[in-house]
């Protein structure tokens, strides 16, 4: 029973130690740069503006899109939750792929939509016989808006979905039944019950628009910077790290907020008699008012989901002006040069990041990190429900660096790890911890409910048996965690690579990632930087489009990843 | 049933294991490794590089940290104080931003024998940490055809700029993000002085100026003149860049189809210096770097590759950039003493006006 005991205790000492040297210290790091003396000077230029101006607009932006997301997510998931129609199983999952795609790929393929080498630009330069793109659109407020758009909907999709999928469409029937029109008895009856869940849905979009980066940095050009994106701007281009501290502070504080509130309405309570009992909630459309809604919406949301992602794939194929340095004639068409042009080892080259390289390390960071991320995951999972009382204390420590943005964690990283022994090795193992970190909460929010899962009987009944405890969790707990283990396996590897914040800090021209790589060629002159560019994105968008059907697929129903 | 996954996933991870990155440290006798940060620009033969190689048992790694002040950020973070510093020469940094490299005590006293040969007015670090090897100037380029075209007569100085006929017409880097950018703000202090620049660009902003983030995305994206065919037929680039055009262009041409504009008082001279970090563990290495880059050979090889001036009055330039690149009979100055106490003061108040 001792050894029980201990064995218990140092389950979740290794993943508070990991935590406290890796999250909380970096954390601490930036904390002082706000008060450190070397930097002193920093202050001399303070003024309020340079915080109000970044804040202000993070709201504002977050807003609009949290409202817009609003708008087209709901009708969306009412379609998808009262209606049957062909196509729509495809068309669900299509719209559930955009929150697994790493920011740079979700940027480059609205740059290859509305950007200046777009197809918009170059269907109307060829159609009116422009010479210049006539639409500016880059740089510009409605390109984030767009893009969070793209992004976000599939949250409200999921979480208002699941919820409208759940509620029993009795309630409507009964409200109609007494004489209330559709809409009346939608906004009596169901609205009230979904209003918890509608919420929920909107902080974490809130939240997820509030801490873009990789979207702002490379759609909205120099007049627009969110917190993130200033936090960046401020500590690698200006060197200004006392400011870059006190905007990560307030960045911190404020995403912590949300994620409270957020957490508070997690759980929306139905009653029991509001609940569907598995009956069938969808139907296919009746009348013309009906019909016309679904046409409308689907045709709204395969513009919104399939015509970036097509943009991409498609303007990665063709070829429409000359390489850079490039002499003479050059075909324009269709061509798989991009491609081949990444598995190239241009020997002695030195320009920019060498895509091969990329390609490799980025893989080596996933793996480490999917390693990394589940078993801290796991060890953490154990401890919070096996702590009893303790528990109210740690979790918090323990779900924190959900609060915490990826760029904090990178500028925290390069504060705190830069001298021996992390920068001595040959290899960066800091960008994989990084990475872990990120993916620590998706991953305990993925085994948890797995582990309070398996019934303790079971496990008494092993014991009593005469079972050892290591047998105990070989032969029960295992396999009944496997499914979770390959859902946070899968989740980490996937959001490893396409991770672009904290990488932007770590990442240097001798330890690319592919996002981090991306980013350097899409705004590099010429067509085979760009080229180059829109393979990578759309190799990476093919990548993770398999990483999260894969979590699609073997994911328990009732887990929520959110 | 875990079983069944355990060898696939082993196999997995010890093929990625096999090929870890790629690899910087190489041990024993094999060359010695020589780490250079530089910028996004930095260009250089591929034949000289493997001469210096050759003739050293060396093998020379360039990083390219971003443009020159996130280079030179990112080597301060990672490596003041640091006994393994992440490289061992910085090339690339410029006069704008030498206060704060030697601010930060980054860099070890060097100095090559050649630096005899070169002119004084390069010399502007009189400690000798960094050494100037290249200047180029920071000038507007403008697009000869579209001012033909469009009949509009070229602006004489900076103050021309502001005429309504110029209106939309020219797009400059954020000099908060760009090196250019922060140059050719310092030509605009110099000229309105400290009490008068933020009127001028005050009066820059109402007529529309278009601002972005770096020097590809002004010239690539924004500029009529380049191969991007932009919106904008004037940029903030360097008096060199018409020469590349000439040099570089997919067809032969006799002139090149960009100009700069050299009034006096309009354009900035960047000088660029190396140095050695501190603690480096190849110090010997470094300076043999250091004396190549001084070297005839190297500044012979830099108009071409970066389109910039050698410092080594002795260097042949190439004859076709001579023939498209203008010298600026006067530049803009400042005190390098009055840019160091004032730099971030005035990235600030730019920000603060422009980025509104």
């Amino acid at each position: 029973m001792k050894r029980s005991r201990s064995l218990t205790w140092l389950l979740w000492l290794i993943p508070l130690v990991f935590l406290l040297y890796f999250f909380y210290q970096p954390l601490l790091a930036i904390f002082r740069q706000v008060f450190s003396e070397r930097f002193n000077q920093g202050w001399q230029f303070f003024s309020w503006d340079q915080i109000s101006r970044p804040l202000l607009f993070t709201f504002w932006q977050a807003f609009l899109s949290t409202l817009l997301t609003l708008l087209i997510g709901l009708p969306a998931a009412y379609l998808f939750s009262r209606f049957e129609f062909t196509g729509r199983k495809t068309l669900h999952t299509l719209s559930l792929l955009p929150f697994i795609l790493p920011t740079v790929v979700v940027a480059t393929a609205f740059n290859t939509l509305i950007g200046p080498r777009g197809w918009l630009n170059l269907i109307l330069m060829d159609m009116l016989n422009l010479s210049n793109p006539p639409l500016n659109l880059l740089n510009s407020l409605p390109a984030i808006l767009l893009a969070h758009v793209f992004y976000n909907t599939s949250i409200v999709i999921r979480m208002v979905g699941n919820s409208l999928t759940r509620l029993n469409p009795h309630f409507d029937e009964a409200a109609r039944v007494l004489n209330a029109k559709p809409w009346q008895a939608f906004r009596e009856v169901s609205l009230p019950l979904l209003m918890p869940t509608i919420l929920g849905a909107s902080l974490l979009v809130f939240l997820f628009d509030f801490t873009s980066f990789g979207v702002v940095l490379m759609l909205g050009g120099p007049q627009y910077a969110t917190l993130e994106v200033e936090i960046y701007t401020q500590a690698m281009n200006r060197f200004n790290l006392p400011m870059a501290g006190l905007l990560s502070v307030i960045q911190l504080v404020v995403t912590l907020l949300i994620t409270l509130a957020q957490n508070r309405l997690k759980n929306p309570r139905f009653g029991k008699a509001a609940l569907s009992s598995e009956q069938k909630t969808r139907q296919r459309p009746a009348n013309r008012r009906q019909k016309l809604f679904v046409i409308l919406m689907c045709l709204l949301l395969v513009i919104l989901f399939v015509s970036p992602i097509l943009s991409l794939v498609s303007r990665s194929l063709v070829t429409f002006e000359a390489a850079r340095g490039e002499r003479g004639e050059f075909e324009t068409g269709f061509t798989t040069r991009y491609y081949s042009e990444l598995f190239i080892n241009r020997s002695g080259s030195i320009f920019y990041a060498n895509p091969l390289a990329a390609i490799r390390n980025s893989l080596v960071y996933s793996v480490l990190t999917m390693l990394i991320a589940t078993s801290m995951g796991l060890l953490t999972a154990y401890a919070l429900s096996r702590l009893g009382s303790l528990r109210r204390w740690l979790e918090p420590i323990f779900m924190l660096p959900l609060g915490a943005s990826a760029v904090i964690l990178g500028l925290g990283f390069l504060l705190t790890f830069n001298r021996p022994p992390w920068t001595s090795g040959p290899f960066p193992i800091l960008i994989p911890i990084a990475h872990s970190l990120i993916a620590l909460p998706f991953v305990v929010r993925t085994i948890m409910p797995a582990i309070q899962g398996i019934p303790n009987s079971l496990r008494e009944a092993a014991r009593v048996m005469g079972a050892k405890p290591w047998k105990v969790i070989r032969e029960i707990d295992l396999p009944i965690l496997l499914r979770a283990l390959i859902v946070s396996l899968a989740f980490s590897f996937t959001i490893s690579l396409g991770e672009f914040g904290a990488s932007s800090f770590l990442a240097n021209a001798r330890t690319p990632t592919i996002p981090v790589t991306i980013f350097r060629y899409i705004s590099q002159p010429g067509a085979l930087n760009y080229g180059q560019a829109l393979a990578m994105s759309t190799l990476l968008l093919i990548t993770s489009a398999a990483g999260s059907l894969l979590i699609e697929k073997i994911r328990l129903p009732g887990e929520e990843l959110f | 049933m875990f079983k069944k996954y355990l060898p696939l996933l082993a196999i997995f991870i010890l093929v990625l294991a096999a090929c870890p990155p790629i690899a910087v440290t190489t041990p024993g006798t094999q060359p010695q490794t020589l780490t250079v940060m530089t910028h996004d620009s930095f260009s250089v033969s591929k034949e000289l590089v493997k001469k210096f190689e050759a003739d050293n048992n060396a093998s020379l790694v360039f990083i390219q940290g971003g443009d020159t002040g996130s280079a030179l950020n990112r080597l301060i973070l990672t490596s003041v104080g640091s006994q393994t510093p992440e490289a061992d020469v910085f090339y690339g940094l410029d006069n704008t931003f030498l206060s704060r490299a030697l601010d930060q005590d980054l860099f070890e006293v060097y100095q090559p024998a050649s630096l005899g040969s070169i002119p004084e007015e390069f010399k502007l670090d009189p400690t000798f940490k960094v050494v100037p090897i290249d200047y180029g100037d920071v000038c507007i380029n403008y697009d000869k055809a579209w001012f033909a075209e469009n009949n509009l007569e070229l602006p004489a100085s900076l103050q021309d700029l502001t005429k309504a006929e110029y209106s939309g017409l020219l797009v400059v880097e954020n000099p908060a993000t760009s090196s250019p950018g922060l140059a050719f703000m310092m030509a605009t202090i110099a000229e309105f002085s400290e009490s008068g620049w933020l009127d001028w660009w005050q009066s820059l902003k109402d007529n529309n100026v278009a601002i972005v983030s770096d020097w590809e995305t002004a010239y690539y994206t924004n500029f009529s003149g380049s191969s991007g065919k932009g919106p904008q037929p004037m940029v903030v680039s360097y008096a060199s860049s018409p020469a590349a055009e000439l040099i570089y262009a997919e067809t032969e041409l006799t002139e090149s189809p960009t100009a700069s504009l050299v009034a006096p008082g309009m354009c900035w001279r960047q000088v660029e210096f190396a140095g050695i970090l501190k603690n480096t563990p190849n110090r010997d290495l470094a300076e043999k770097f250091v004396d190549f880059l001084l070297s005839k050979e190297f500044q012979e090889d830099v108009p071409m590759q970066m389109f910039v001036f050698p410092v080594l009055p002795d260097a042949v330039l190439p004859e076709g950039f001579v023939l498209a690149s203008q010298i600026p009979e006067s530049v803009a100055s400042l005190d390098p003493a009055l840019i160091a106490a004032n730099r971030d003061a005035w990235v600030n108040a730019w920000t603060n006006l422009m980025l509104k």
